[in-house]
């Protein structure tokens, strides 16, 4: 037999309530085994309270020739951004 | 609390529970770097780390009971054989990678309840102690019990070295539930939990586990003892000439 | 260093002007400070200069995890043991990141163990050194981690996104790794002259080992000179090695213990040390396998390997019975 486990991609919640971020991969022969590895390959260092794998084969990325349309459209916008707006000091804090 | 008449079982107890971790924390430290995959290799060593650090706190209690001024360096390096209290099981050969998971299974299987049981014992230090390593043990156990079904259910070679594991280390589990008269004065003062009590959680999260790992407990019950008295196999002496050999080749050193 | 002496396939290195548009574009994102990412186009000696550079850098890691951890059972404290452990654990983690670093790059990682069991790979030169007192723990942690940090450091930086990344992980969590070691040599130094003479003895045979591990000179090196122009190499060889030179000379006086260099001293000129050339001699021979623990090192990951497949094709069979199982259960259900 001899096949390899497959490759999971390993994202963790750290302490701080903040979003799930990707940290590294791993090989796993299952999901169950793939979030028991993560625990001790990426959390050895107490950095995370929550765990989430994925297949890497099943992540579904944008192709890198995309970047120019898909986020430069994003960068003109600049109004989305709060210095766009010009507040004028005696209003104070905004 | 724990009167100062208690002490002397105290410091037999926490010998005991120290020399389990200490002996097995050794045991599955020899495989770092040699473990059949990478990821298994750090889980193990995240183990082995483990149990290190709890017999440091319970041969920390052990000094401190026995009131001696030693420290856990010199109870650990400088004990022959017959000072040690482990249980035989853990200080068997690693064997294969299956032999090491069963016994860390059989013994998780065993600590954990044991852990939980100690919670509430009468000596706030051990309670505290119990604290902490049930919740590393909680993992331990978790993961030794999935990967004995993963591999009793996985190949046919898989399960023949998985149930080898079993029928070869099923005699060493049976020291676990024994009571001597340690343990009758721990029990009295309320700081331990009868050995036998434990027997039936151990056993339904045996029957259960091997029942999904389609693995067989042997029908015989004869139990290999002595550990706990200082009387071990041979191997426990080679663990100790490797394990002391700094100590005892430069006495007095620090390190 | 851990990755010594990495071939391309470079014969010059050729400039913007005479590059096809697309490996021009890609030499200027690279000259603009920009990552590569994995899926993005790259001329293919980067993929291939890459996939040898960090698969020895992996291997390294994972044979480093040998010569210590042939002490974590003799290891004289609770306290030492647990660190060293710690410390050996690491190292297999780096090798983890590493190799999902490379794989990143169309190559498994049976693919790089393959190459690593068969001889084919590398892996660094100073893992063929005996281990043979616990003072020998102290000097890895003191000069090889030292020296493995002078190039990791740098390597945070580099052109190919997922090596940087790894990099970045690995020197945060090898902060403590050189600090253990010198640790263990300052208590050594400053106890019995049984140790201290260890400690000594540990720094004799260490040492030239330590300096090997950047390489040979490679100001001439037509690879070396393609791989700093991709950003996967930063400095050379000798400016390293200079650099871990000035850097631990006085750390050793601290200590008390003698470099055994009798060539080895202070240039006010230039503002650091003049030293003696490693035996390149030696260091070919062990890079080729003549090494004093190259058969033992390979041996013990080969067996490592070939004990651990029914254990790893274990696993594989009964995640993919639940798997069956799941789906007869889901058909049942519908």
């Amino acid at each position: 037999m001899s096949s390899e486990w497959p490759l999971w991609e390993v994202f963790i919640r750290g302490q701080h309530g903040l979003n799930h971020r990707h940290v590294g991969s791993l090989h796993a022969p299952d999901a169950e085994m793939a979030i028991l590895n993560a625990r001790d390959v990426y959390t050895r260092r107490n950095e995370g309270v929550s765990i989430w794998v994925v297949r890497s084969a099943d992540i579904v990325a944008s192709a890198p020739s995309d970047k120019g349309p898909l986020f430069d459209p994003a960068n003109a916008k600049v109004y989305r951004h709060p210095t766009f707006f010009d507040v004028p000091d005696e209003v104070g804090h905004m | 609390m724990s009167a100062v008449g208690l002490s002397p079982a105290v410091a037999e107890f926490a010998l005991r529970m120290g020399d389990n971790c200490l002996i097995l924390g050794h045991r599955n430290s020899e495989w770092c770097g040699h473990a059949p995959a990478l990821e298994e290799d750090i889980a193990l060593a995240n183990t082995a780390l483990d149990l290190i650090g709890q017999t440091q706190l319970w041969l920390g209690l052990a000094c401190e009971a026995e009131g001696k001024g030693r420290r856990p360096d010199e109870i650990a390096f400088l004990r022959d054989v017959s000072g040690y209290r482990n249980l035989l099981l853990v200080e068997q050969p690693n064997g294969d990678f299956g032999r090491t998971l069963m016994r860390q299974y059989l013994f998780d299987a065993w600590h954990l309840p044991l852990l939980k049981a100690l919670m509430g014992s009468a000596d706030k230090r051990i309670a505290e102690i119990a604290e902490k390593a049930s919740k590393e043990v909680a993992y331990h156990l978790e993961r030794s019990a999935d990967l004995v079904v993963r591999l009793g259910d996985g190949t046919a070679e898989s399960h023949t070295r998985m149930q080898a594991a079993v029928d070869f280390l099923w005699p060493y589990t049976g020291e676990m539930f024994l009571a001597d008269a340690l343990d009758e004065e721990l029990v009295a003062a309320g700081l331990a939990p009868e050995p036998g009590s434990l027997k039936a959680a151990w056993q339904e999260h045996v029957t259960r586990t091997f029942a999904e790992a389609t693995l067989k407990a042997p029908e015989k019950s004869f139990a290999q003892k002595g550990g706990r008295r200082g009387v071990h196999s041979e191997h426990l002496g080679y663990i100790l000439a490797e394990m002391q050999f700094l100590q005892r080749a430069y006495p007095g050193a620090s390190w | 260093m851990y990755a010594q002496m990495v071939k391309t396939e470079a014969k010059r290195v050729r400039s913007l002007d005479e590059m096809e548009p697309q490996e021009r574009a890609f030499q200027e994102r690279i000259d603009a400070g920009q990552k590569i990412e994995p899926k993005e186009w790259m001329p293919e000696d980067y993929r291939k200069t890459l996939i040898r550079q960090i698969s020895q850098h992996a291997h390294s890691e994972i044979v480093g995890q040998l010569p210590e951890g042939n002490w974590i059972t003799r290891a004289p404290t609770l306290e030492r043991k647990a660190i060293l452990l710690a410390k050996v654990q690491d190292e297999a983690g780096h090798g983890l990141y590493l190799y999902c670093a490379a794989e990143t790059l169309g190559i498994s990682r049976d693919q790089m163990y393959e190459q690593l069991h068969s001889g084919k790979a590398k892996y660094s030169s100073i893992f063929n050194y005996p281990t043979l007192s616990w003072a020998d723990i102290g000097a890895i942690g003191w000069l090889v981690d030292g020296a493995a940090i002078m190039n990791q450091v740098p390597l945070q930086r580099c052109s190919y996104g997922p090596y940087a990344r790894a990099m970045v992980r690995i020197c945060k969590e090898e902060s403590f790794h050189q600090r253990q070691g010198f640790d263990i040599m300052t208590v050594l130094s400053k106890g019995t002259p049984e140790q201290k003479a260890m400690a000594q003895d540990a720094l004799d045979r260490w040492w030239w080992p330590s300096l090997m591990m950047f390489g040979p000179s490679d100001d001439a090196s037509v690879h070396s000179a393609q791989s700093m122009a991709w950003k996967i190499k930063q400095n050379s060889n000798d400016e390293l090695r200079q650099k871990f030179v000035d850097q631990t000379v006085p750390q050793a006086k601290y200590l008390g213990l003698t470099v055994p260099d009798p060539a080895l001293k202070w240039n006010e000129a230039k503002g650091g040390h003049d030293f003696g050339e490693p035996d390149w001699t030696e260091f070919f021979a062990v890079i080729s396998g003549e090494g004093p623990c190259n058969h033992e090192r390979l041996e013990a990951r080969r067996k490592a390997w070939n004990d651990g497949a029914w254990f790893r094709d274990g696993l594989t069979a009964h995640a993919s019975k639940q798997a069956a199982r799941r789906q007869a259960a889901r058909i049942a259900a519908e």
